[in-house]
């Protein structure tokens, strides 16, 4: 389905689809408070904005710098050109240490390699340790929120998936229930499991440590009972210096949910006597993006979905609609650079308003490329008949002449044409909109007779 | 501005042209209250953006050409759009043999507020409007021009059209919810989603009759026309009108 028939779709659940909306703007409107607490808010985003200006300039010497202090600590360093690679190196470490059943905290990059079923395939058991990720994977459904994973289901739908899967009460709701059934249920996975799967947030070339931050503390949870840490990290999620944290986690929390800080930011630099810790360091795409100059600045991107949730479009159409591992306007133009034909829709999901570009924490200038895109877009795979049309106008537009001729026709057209023609089915405009009231001339008529 | 003021020269979007000339009407007499001599130039059509924003700029060469040349020997050049003179300023393409006509134009081309207020430096307009007043903040002119402050960044609020408007007698002012989100216009995607952009104009007239707006006003009638449009089917009880014609009403 392209966007527009996924929104239409969603939307037809009007008291879903405005539940979703006022739930998102809740979080919006929450980031907009907290944000004005901090008097040098946008001296931090333009802060974080430089520096990542500076990590993009110079990636291959920081990421370089990383591995070295990295080894030096004792972390196992590896690299992955794209997510085949990427899975290959997961598998074999688990294999090595005969490792059938993971826990995984949040990460969007293995949810882009798509490592779970990979990983499933190769018969090893993997349990998301989020809670909103966990409940994902009972449905097998994708994350729809980068930050809010489950945030399309209601507590009501929770409730009876947790009575399927975890035998809770039927019909109890009550989230302080459900998270206890949740939390007893895990915590069998997290002891069971010889290897532990994180993400990264923050990899520090100057110090070779590198930072993961949830609010439910289960990637130290897992971390701290396996044996073995798997890290994986995109990447463009260098910081050159351990003090440039204060700049980003200051942001981080706040555009993400409202909070003034996530509840875990842990430091991993040195494996634990006797236990290891991997990172691997994926490209898979990244280079790429960062070779296209329109679009380089979409790597500056820390996940934190604030994009979404002041998006018009993504709080009334869902994750879903996006059918991208990374929804919401930063999806939009970070999906395109992957596979254009695919996501050819998504650089129209979007009015264009600009809201996504203010919220971001690192500047990107989500909404210039959107339009970007577009061109891009058509140059590639334009639709003929579009096309042909848009032609047409610039011809029209171009032609001072052409341009009354046909502004004249049109006008005409609506006040002789029976309304019965006028919202034909092909008239889109006019399915739930009524056309203005044709004037009787136009301002260049006017301004003639009254003024020249 | 008096004998020897600077030229004036009105740029009318198309849609207005075409279908709002009161609008076009409204913004010739204001400017001309407010002292300035004004031209309308024959021959101008469009800016280009339908096509631009549909992924088409490299077909609006042409387009982009003729209006510089239209408008390259006036001192200003005002609009009764945001959303226009945005592209103007920011996403014409770059055109050979006029580029220094083009950079003159990027600033010398204003939105009507602006010029009133930037230009003009007119802090209050004495006239009144006895009415409930709601304004719908277009996004290119909010966050494009930055004609108001916008609730997602950390700046001291302000709005150039609320200064104006506010200091008119027995105009009353709405506080919406939703200060500053988009209406759902967008252009092609007005039509091209036309689900998410028939149900981003009801959220918003939502929060203008919950507020009880009597009139629904804003710098784009592009927006008004697309939530003009939503109200007429609905057949919700609300009036439409362009800054334009508030203050050039309220000034006579």
């Amino acid at each position: 389905m392209t966007h527009p028939e996924s929104a239409a779709e969603f939307l037809k659940d009007s008291q879903k689809a405005k539940w979703h909306d006022e739930t998102l703007w809740f979080v919006r409107d929450k980031r907009d408070k907290v944000s004005k607490g901090i008097p040098e808010w946008e001296q931090l985003r333009e802060l974080a904005s430089s520096i990542k200006d500076n990590v993009l300039a110079n990636l291959a010497d920081y990421l370089e710098e990383f591995e070295r202090n990295a080894t030096k600590n004792g972390i196992i360093v590896h690299w992955a050109t794209d997510s085949e690679a990427h899975n290959k190196l997961v598998l074999e470490i688990l294999q090595k240490q005969d490792c059938t059943a993971v826990v995984k905290s949040k990460s969007i990059l293995t949810e882009e390699c798509h490592l779970n079923s990979y990983l499933e395939k190769h018969s090893v058991e993997v349990v998301d340790t989020d809670l909103g990720e966990r409940i994902v994977q009972f449905l097998k459904q994708p994350p729809s929120h980068i930050v809010l994973p489950a945030i399309h289901l209601k507590k009501g739908e929770i409730s009876e998936l947790f009575h399927e899967k975890l035998h809770t009460e039927k019909g109890n709701e009550d989230p302080t229930y459900l998270t206890q059934a949740a939390r007893v249920h895990l915590r069998e996975k997290f002891f069971a499991a010889k290897v532990a799967i994180t993400g990264v947030n923050f990899g520090i070339a100057e110090t070779g440590e590198f930072v993961v931050c949830t609010n439910e503390g289960n990637a130290d949870m897992g971390v701290h009972l396996a044996q073995v840490h798997i890290a994986c990290m995109g990447i463009e999620k260098i910081l050159p210096r351990r003090k440039d944290l204060g700049v980003f986690l200051r942001l981080l929390a706040r555009s993400a949910t409202g909070q003034p800080i996530t509840n875990y930011n842990s430091h991993f630099r040195n494996p634990s006597p006797g236990k290891e810790i991997h990172i691997i360091l994926v490209d898979n795409g990244r280079t790429a993006q960062l070779a296209r100059e329109k679009f380089r600045n979409s790597l500056k991107c820390i996940r934190c979905g604030a994009c979404m949730n002041t998006c018009p479009i993504y709080r009334r159409s869902g994750g879903f609609s996006y059918n991208s591992t990374v929804p919401g306007p930063i999806g939009s133009i970070l999906s395109p650079g992957l596979d254009l034909k695919k996501h050819s829709s998504l650089p129209f999901a979007s009015t264009l308003c600009g809201s996504c570009t203010d919220v971001c924490p690192v500047k990107i200038n989500i909404h210039e490329q959107l339009y970007e895109w577009r061109q891009e877009v058509t140059k590639t795979q334009g639709d003929f008949a579009k096309g042909l049309s848009m032609k047409l106008a610039n011809g029209i537009f171009k032609s001072p002449l052409a341009y009354k001729i046909s502004g004249s026709l049109m006008r005409n057209a609506l006040k002789s044409l029976p309304n019965s023609l006028i919202y034909h089915p092909l008239n889109i405009w006019g399915k739930n909109r009524n056309l203005p009231d044709a004037p009787k001339e136009s301002f260049q008529q006017w301004y003639r007779k009254n003024r020249s | 501005m008096k004998a020897n003021s600077p030229s004036v020269a009105l740029f009318i979007p198309c849609y207005v042209d075409q279908f709002y000339p009161q609008v076009g009407i409204a913004t010739l007499e204001l400017l001309e209250k407010l002292g300035c001599q004004v031209t309308y130039p024959s021959g101008q059509t469009c800016c280009g953006q339908p096509l631009a924003n549909a992924g088409y700029a490299q077909e609006t060469v042409g387009t982009a050409r003729h209006f510089i040349k239209t408008f390259q020997d006036f001192d200003y050049v005002v609009c009764p759009s945001g959303s226009c003179t945005l592209h103007v300023k920011e996403h014409f393409p770059a055109i050979a043999g006029l580029e220094k006509e083009q950079e003159a134009l990027e600033h010398k081309i204003y939105e009507l507020i602006e010029f009133i207020t930037d230009v003009l430096k007119i802090e209050k307009l004495e006239g009144k409007f006895p009415h409930r007043v709601g304004f719908h903040s277009s996004c290119h002119g909010q966050r494009g021009l930055h004609l108001s402050s916008g609730s997602e960044l950390n700046q001291p609020p302000f709005n150039k059209a609320r200064k104006l408007l506010e200091n008119l007698a027995g105009l009353e002012w709405v506080e919406l919810e939703r200060a500053d989100e988009c209406c759902g216009f967008g252009g092609t995607f007005a039509v091209t989603e036309e689900a998410l952009s028939i149900q981003m104009g009801k959220d918003r007239l939502a929060d203008h009759l919950q507020h009880k707006t009597e009139i629904l006003t804003g710098g784009d009638m592009s927006c008004i026309m697309h939530l003009q449009g939503i109200a007429t089917r609905t057949k919700q009880e609300l009036k439409f009108l362009h800054l334009a014609e508030i203050l050039n009403q309220a000034l006579s």
